[in-house]
């Protein structure tokens, strides 16, 4: 019966959808990819910045217009229809800490936003800083640097 | 022109890959960018990630994996010149822009606006 069961849920589970979302999602992550590049690009010409700072300078763009977006109820509805794309850019840190101070807004500005804004951002700020001392460790013992 | 496909293709393949563990595996957002930032971390190895910005630019600099490989990034510059406390050091040195704006626009965009549901 239990088999049975399963061979049906096999049979009507949605396989497409799958290869279809990710390759839909490449598309979108791609071409956000490639209009940072150009963004890049222009402020390398704008304000004669080097590269490097110019990356800084586009990460932050990002920063602040995921935050409007977000702010203005925007975000949300495109990340339904972009998912990943939006989530593993720089873009998704900014969502989810403005979503996250929003959100906890009406709990007051010490217990709400203040306690509440590293909630979901929080877990890649530990994992990040965690992961740098074991792998700094490791790299300064082993292979000096 | 070569950088904007390789942008392009870098990009779009970190999000397809983190599209494909969302949808196969019960493992959320936070679990998959968490994981992102390790990878990234892992990286610096040898300066590969180095290597992987110089050919893709600002389509390796998009994705949270860039956050991890600056977290460490920063804090191998200082602790190659001063010992294992420059970890402690330098570990923000490269990624307080990003941190501190997105804080602080969070902050004051909150003040503003009201939550939408």
């Amino acid at each position: 019966m239990k088999d049975r069961y399963n061979e049906i849920v096999m049979k009507h589970t949605p396989k497409e959808d799958v290869i279809k979302n990710a390759l839909l999602v490449f598309l979108y992550g791609g071409i956000l990819g490639a209009f940072s590049e150009f963004l890049l690009r222009c402020y390398v010409m704008w304000f004669n910045l080097p590269r490097k700072e110019a990356g800084v300078a586009v990460i932050l763009t990002l920063i602040i217009i995921a935050s409007i977006l977000t702010a203005l109820g925007v975000f949300d509805v495109c990340v339904s229809k972009l998912k990943s794309a939006l989530i593993i850019p720089i873009t998704g840190f900014a969502h989810s800490m403005t979503s996250a101070a929003l959100e906890y807004r009406k709990e007051g500005l010490v217990l709400g936003i203040g306690a509440n804004i590293f909630k979901l951002a929080g877990t890649v700020i530990l994992y990040g800083i965690v992961s740098v001392y074991v792998f700094g460790i490791i790299r300064i013992l082993i292979i000096g640097g | 022109m070569d950088t904007y496909i390789y942008a392009f293709l870098f990009c779009g393949f970190v999000c397809m890959v983190s599209q494909l563990i969302l949808d196969n595996t019960k493992l959320t957002p936070g679990h998959v960018t968490s994981l992102f930032v390790v990878i990234g971390a892992a990286l610096d190895l040898a300066g590969i990630y180095d290597k992987i910005v110089l050919y893709c630019g600002a389509g390796a600099i998009i994705p949270i994996t860039s956050f991890g490989h600056l977290l460490i990034h920063g804090a191998m510059d200082i602790a190659n010149e001063n010992g294992v406390i420059g970890l402690a050091l330098g570990i923000f040195n490269l990624t307080s822009a990003g941190i501190s704006v997105a804080v602080v626009s969070a902050f004051i965009l909150a003040l503003l606006f009201k939550p939408k549901h």
